[in-house]
């Protein structure tokens, strides 16, 4: 059966307070921490920042944290500024990007951090992503063609370039996929909402000439229907974007092309 | 095997699996038509129920025997057995991970459906042909 409860190495222990000392504007932060290094439980530690010399996004206070008060919290980040899609986490109870999540924009009270739900944890709030990758790479994510390769650019009509919008802005960031629960039951085998949605973008491009096989490598009961419309996508996608949508238009091209 | 021999595999083997079953649009296309046919033959059955209100035996047995509700009912029984083994597939496939448990369970459910539509088939015919 799907688990419903964690195992017991991975229940959650009360953890460490780091206090604020003098702190003008404390806010209290509760972060999500497992090292597979020492043999306990994860735990949840709590750290006071003073908001008053501290930046507004969630990610400018975990890097204060790390820098200032506790260098042993790992997590990752890179651009920012939401194009990356390195800090991927469960702010909040919402799987978002920390560098584009004020501060300000969480529940009043404390400020809950975990890493992306349902995924193996490599250490504290970075998740292992390596099946998520290779799901992607399964969809061959690139341009396929059948014709001779033209002396110039492939054109498209800008009514066809619309058609990517909304879709080639995903940033891969795993935030949809984690949060649903379909792909928390069915991971293996669910490709998930975010390479669904790649999935789509390559279908729905007017240069691709490979729509047929594509349309074959997802008509199976678990890679792509076992997407309930349960929408969790469209509603934590960090970029406004919404997976739920482009997997619904894969499922009326598979029934467009047999007969009713 | 041990968990070694499965960390030598490249993640992508994983991804792939068994590849893509060719299955599924039929199924899901047959989901909504036997759900579009049960939005019509439930309101028709709510109707046929409501007039035979404070109706007694007989007059049931009457309606029942006429042959556009023997059909209609028959039609019920059949789209709302299918919908349902559709519906309660989805549902073990969601949640039955141990293999022979998700088969079995696939299996019976459907044998339980079609016994289901041949035991209200069955007794439909015999009350509209006069057994």
């Amino acid at each position: 059966m799907a688990e419903f409860t964690l195992p017991k190495n991975s229940k959650i222990q009360p953890g460490k307070h780091y206090p604020a000392k003098d702190a003008k504007k404390p806010r209290t932060f509760r972060v999500y921490r497992w090292s597979p290094d020492d043999g306990q439980n994860p735990r949840i530690d709590t750290y006071e920042v003073d908001m008053a010399a501290c930046g507004p996004m969630v990610l400018d206070a975990l890097l204060k944290i790390k820098n200032e008060i506790d260098p042993t919290l790992t997590l990752r980040r890179s651009c920012r500024e939401g194009i990356c899609g390195s800090c991927a986490m469960n702010i909040d109870g919402t799987n978002t990007l920390a560098c584009t999540k004020a501060i300000t924009e969480c529940a009043s009270g404390d400020v809950k951090i975990y890493p992306l739900p349902h995924m193996p944890v490599v250490k504290d709030l970075v998740p292992d992503l390596t099946h998520f990758y290779a799901q992607f790479a399964s969809i061959r994510p690139w341009l396929r063609t059948q014709s001779a390769a033209p002396d110039r650019e492939r054109l498209q009509s800008p009514e066809d370039r619309k058609k990517l919008d909304g879709l080639y802005e995903c940033i891969l960031c795993a935030c949809c996929s984690t949060s649903c629960p379909s792909y928390w039951w069915n991971g293996d085998r669910y490709l998930g909402p975010a390479i669904l949605l790649q999935a789509y973008r390559w279908i729905v491009d007017s240069r691709d000439e490979d729509t047929g096989a594509r349309l074959d490598d997802l008509e199976d009961p678990f890679k792509l229907y076992r997407c309930h419309t349960i929408m969790n996508c469209a509603r934590t996608c960090p970029k406004g974007l919404n997976p739920a949508k482009a997997i619904a238009e894969i499922k009326k091209l598979l029934v467009e092309r047999r007969s009713a | 095997m041990s968990a070694n021999a499965k960390d030598l595999r490249h993640p992508l083997k994983r991804a792939r699996g068994l590849g893509a079953a060719q299955y599924g649009v039929g199924h899901w296309w047959t989901q909504r038509t036997t759900a579009v046919a049960l939005v019509l033959l439930g309101i028709w059955f709510v109707v046929l129920v409501l007039g035979l209100l404070h109706g007694d035996y007989a007059t049931a047995r009457a309606a029942v025997a006429r042959p556009w509700n023997a059909v209609l009912l028959v039609a019920l029984l059949i789209s709302m057995f299918w919908h349902a083994v559709l519906g309660l597939q989805v549902v073990i496939e969601d949640y039955v991970h141990t293999r022979w448990k998700e088969l079995t369970l696939l299996v019976v459910i459907k044998f339980i459906a079609v016994l289901c539509v041949l035991a209200g088939t069955l007794a439909v015919l015999r009350i509209a042909l006069g057994a």
